[in-house]
């Protein structure tokens, strides 16, 4: 532990004159498995063909075990690179059977090596009994896992996988991530995965890193991306809540509509200003006993609880995620009351 | 839009010194292309040149009659088609009825036919000296002056509508699987009977297959030779060999041949409108629910539809040729001569199948590592030669090569002193360039489809296993593409062995295949001794339905 096995420093990668990743860096420990996180076009699986060798960098480097493999001037070819890759579409080789596809870059073992070795992951995916079927005849949760074990068989020092769910349903989505984490934390495989499924970054990977117009926003632990997001885009694209607009009291405390909140302001702010503070769902509680009241504007029913939208007096909206059983009408006044753990706060936006 | 996610020649070449013969790559679509508009753009400067009193003679004596005689036989055998292959589409494909599985395939069959086999074999049968009229006559006891004419325009209508229909069938069936029954609901849904659905809405959505099937049988109506020189129908490939063979005037020959080309360039322009719109209007093949039965007189009648077309378009013609084969055969046939056509066909075939695929194995491959818009364009260029009659292309290929030839001897002559008389003419050259430019469509679709499946992932997931370069076409692409190819080649093989106009009029002194020994014998009205080369293009032809059965069982 504590090797660094992948580090991005830099990087920059443009399309004639449009850059797609710009000043990209990311450090990644050996058996660590990171994610990279993002709406559609934010570059992110540029950045994995980048790592991967099928993309030229245009500035910056990229460090493999400490050895430069990708800068301007150096571009080691994906075959040379000891890199797994499960592609978004699979891409498995029509022609040949299951034990075929898997065993196919093991070129340089012996006849008797390879089979034992693709005996092996026939297990660790589950596959052993289709071994001799064709891809065609697989359904998609199958040939995703056929698709990891072919590239996990020369043992990669970094396995890639593209939007490896992506063509899944969603119930099998779940369970196929938490497989894969499972089989990649047993086999101490470092990997890098690209998604823009929060719930399937969260399940998967050790680290994330979340993207947006080709730059890192954050590369952090779900735990801090949630809590202590690093910027507006990134508050605003992981998980769910609503900025509120607060007042600077002191440099530790903040005033809003619902109260005071507690915490440490991250920027240079006097008492009086003008801030934004995010509120999550779960900050929110329903309580009964509450002086303060709050209007439901809509609801949804979640199973477990109920997230309702509500409005202040002030006019904020806000979200609250109540236990099921209290199940209010749309239009009611509900009690509420505020318990932050993590203050969440921004300088107002200059309009 | 997905520019970035394929990896492209040029980056390749880019890459790594190993990929920098790629660069020439790029170029195989353009020549291709070249290939088949170098023939068009000879035989339509034709029209440029002065032509002197030609066109005047032309007008004087052919030219009226070979515009009506091709206008009615156009309007005919697209009616004619148009009517069964929709017909017998839609009951297939809508209805349950007595032996419908078995003609669902059956009514191909006929595509094995050469249309100038069945009209030799109609004119034989039908004839006033053929055995039906002469059974008749003893019968009847008449002269039999009411007995329709099968020589006149209806006669080669009706055998042309025969050996074509299928091609409207095989359209409008898919059109029909895919939409036909749920179209029929909504149409009654909308309180219209079953009449009104087919004529108001089944039909009208089928539309784009049905004009594509008509076009392509269009196509082949002006493209054909044999049939019409069968039945001495004069149309404009008659009067181009004439005009070349008879009246040895090449300038004759390529003046009708541009008035042709002028109309088969409307028809392709129309063609492929059809095919953009077919392309945009595809519908996902909806579960398919129940057919409607029909049971009793009215299953019967259908039955008897579909089985009296499956009679007179192949099972009766086969049967006729077995006859005469047979009966050849015992009047002491000369095997050897029948071995000899036989072994230049395969062999033509063949080389033509080989260079054929080559060409455009290499074309595709081009067309996936360098995918813009000029090479697409180039890669359509080039597979529109299918729509060029043979006896236009023969003239197109044949004129720049005599062009050539005479530079050739004249450079000879000056710098070497050498008299090498004819050098290209007299080989196979321009006879095998005649093909390629007809041939390359038909090959184009099979290997390209091949081509679609090795996506561009396919390559990045082998580079990133460590096999790449030389071993990647080795051990993934080659596997992959193998059985396009390889049906590819056999459809090239059979449809050059049919191949009539191209090779009477370019072939090399000696090189008689099966398909001129039939024309020659046909012209001569010695049926029987067609009978047996015939039967031998027919089996041939059975090959591609095969193959075409196979694939849409998949």
């Amino acid at each position: 532990m504590g090797n660094v096995l992948l580090q991005l420093n830099h990087v920059h990668q443009a399309y004639g004159s449009q850059a797609v990743i710009q000043d990209l860096s990311l450090t990644l420990q050996q058996g660590q498995i990171g994610c990279l996180l993002g709406p559609s076009g934010c570059g992110k699986t540029t950045a994995l063909r980048c790592i991967a060798g099928f993309e030229p960098v245009s500035d910056g480097e990229i460090l493999l075990n400490g050895v430069c493999v990708s800068n301007p001037k150096v571009l080691v070819p994906p075959e040379r690179r000891r890199i797994g890759m499960v592609f978004q579409d699979y891409a498995l080789f029509p022609h040949l059977d299951v034990a075929a596809n898997i065993g196919f870059g093991l070129h340089q073992l012996t006849k008797n090596e390879r089979e034992q070795r693709v005996e092996e992951l026939l297990h660790v995916v589950h596959l052993a009994t289709v071994a001799k079927k064709y891809p065609h005849e697989l359904s998609g949760g199958q040939q995703q896992r056929v698709a990891l074990a072919r590239a996990l068989a020369p043992k990669p020092e970094l396995l890639l996988l593209d939007e490896p769910f992506s063509n899944l349903d969603v119930s099998l989505r779940e369970r196929l991530s938490m497989e894969v984490r499972e089989i990649l934390k047993h086999q101490k495989i470092t990997a890098i995965l690209v998604t823009h499924d929060q719930a399937e970054a969260f399940a998967i990977a050790d680290e994330i890193g979340v993207m947006s117009h080709g730059a890192m926003q954050q590369w952090d632990t779900a735990f801090n991306l949630y809590h202590r997001p690093a910027n507006r885009f990134v508050a605003d694209f992981i998980g769910q809540g609503a900025f509120i607009t607060g007042k600077v009291r002191n440099s530790r405390q903040i005033e809003i509509e619902l109260g005071v909140i507690d915490g440490e302001i991250p920027f240079r702010c006097a008492a009086g200003d003008i801030v934004e503070v995010l509120l999550r769902p779960d900050d929110i509680i329903h309580d009964d006993a509450s002086p303060l009241q709050a209007i439901i504007i809509s609801k949804t029913f979640r199973g477990a609880e109920i997230l309702y939208t509500l409005r202040l007096a002030g006019g904020a909206w806000i979200l609250a995620l109540v236990p099921s059983h209290h199940n209010h009408q749309v239009g009611e006044k509900i009690g509420i009351r505020l318990e932050t753990h993590h203050l969440v706060v921004f300088p107002q936006p200059i309009l | 839009m997905f520019n970035h996610n394929v990896f492209s020649g040029e980056k390749l070449a880019a890459l790594s010194p190993r990929y920098r013969f790629l660069t020439f790559w790029r170029l195989v679509p353009f020549i291709a292309a070249a290939l088949v508009l170098a023939p068009v753009a000879v035989v339509v400067s034709s029209l440029l040149a002065p032509a002197g009193d030609i066109w005047r003679h032309l007008l004087e004596t052919t030219l009226p009659d070979l515009l009506v005689n091709t206008f009615w036989l156009a309007a005919g055998v697209i009616s004619g088609t148009a009517v069964i292959g929709i017909g017998l589409a839609w009951f297939i494909s809508v209805y349950e009825f007595p032996g419908r599985r078995f003609f669902a395939w059956a009514l191909l069959l006929p595509m094995a036919m050469p249309a100038y086999v069945t009209a030799f074999v109609a004119l034989g049968l039908f004839d006033f000296t053929g055995p039906v009229q002469t059974a008749l006559r003893a019968w009847l006891d008449s002269d039999l002056s009411w007995f329709p004419d099968i020589r006149g325009r209806a006669g080669v209508i009706l055998v042309m509508t025969l050996a074509f229909y299928p091609y409207v069938y095989l359209l409008a069936k898919n059109a029909f699987l895919s939409q036909g029954k749920r179209s029929l609901e909504v149409a009654q849904s909308l309180g219209l009977n079953k009449i009104q659905g087919f004529f108001k809405v089944a039909l009208p959505m089928a539309r784009p297959w049905i004009a594509g099937g008509l076009m392509l049988v269009l196509m082949e109506t002006l493209a054909d030779f044999g049939t019409v020189a069968v039945f001495n129908y004069n149309t404009f490939t008659t009067a181009i060999y004439k005009a070349w063979f008879s009246m040895f005037s090449l300038q004759a020959a390529s003046q009708l041949a541009s008035l042709l080309i002028i109309i088969v360039f409307v028809v392709i322009v129309l063609e492929q409108q059809f095919r953009s719109r077919m392309r945009y209007a595809e519908s996902k093949r909806s579960a398919r629910g129940q057919r409607i039965t029909l049971s009793g007189w009215r299953g019967g009648l259908v039955s008897g539809f579909m089985f009296s077309v499956l009679f007179l378009a192949f099972l009766l013609p086969v049967l006729q040729l077995s006859y005469w084969a047979v009966d050849s055969l015992t009047h002491d046939y000369d095997f050897s001569r029948y071995l000899d056509f036989l072994w230049r066909s395969l062999s033509l075939s063949g080389m033509a199948a080989l260079l054929i695929c080559t060409l455009v194995t290499a074309m595709v491959y081009a067309a996936r590592r360098y995918p813009n818009a000029a090479t697409r364009n180039a890669v359509r260029v080039a597979t529109i030669g299918y729509a060029l009659p043979g006896a236009v292309l023969a003239i197109g290929v044949y004129l720049p090569l005599t062009w050539l030839d005479a530079q050739l001897s004249e450079l000879a002559l000056n710098w070497f002193q050498i008299d090498t008389g004819q050098i290209l003419q007299g080989t196979l050259i321009a006879m095998l360039v005649a093909y390629i430019i007809r041939f390359m469509a038909v090959s184009h679709y099979p290997i390209d489809s091949a081509m679609q499946r090795i996506t561009p992932s396919i390559d990045e997931a082998a580079m990133s296993l460590s096999v790449h370069g030389w071993a990647m076409i080795k051990k993934v692409h080659v596997p992959i593409l193998k059985p396009g190819i390889f049906t590819a080649a056999a459809l090239v093989f059979v449809d050059v062995m049919k191949e009539m106009p191209i090779t009477l009029m370019t072939r090399p002194f000696g090189w008689d295949t099966l398909a001129v020994r039939i024309y020659e014998m046909t012209s001569e009205g010695q049926w029987e001794q067609a009978a047996f080369p015939a039967v031998t293009l027919v089996l041939a032809g059975l090959i591609p339905i095969f193959l075409l059965m196979r694939q849409t069982e998949k």
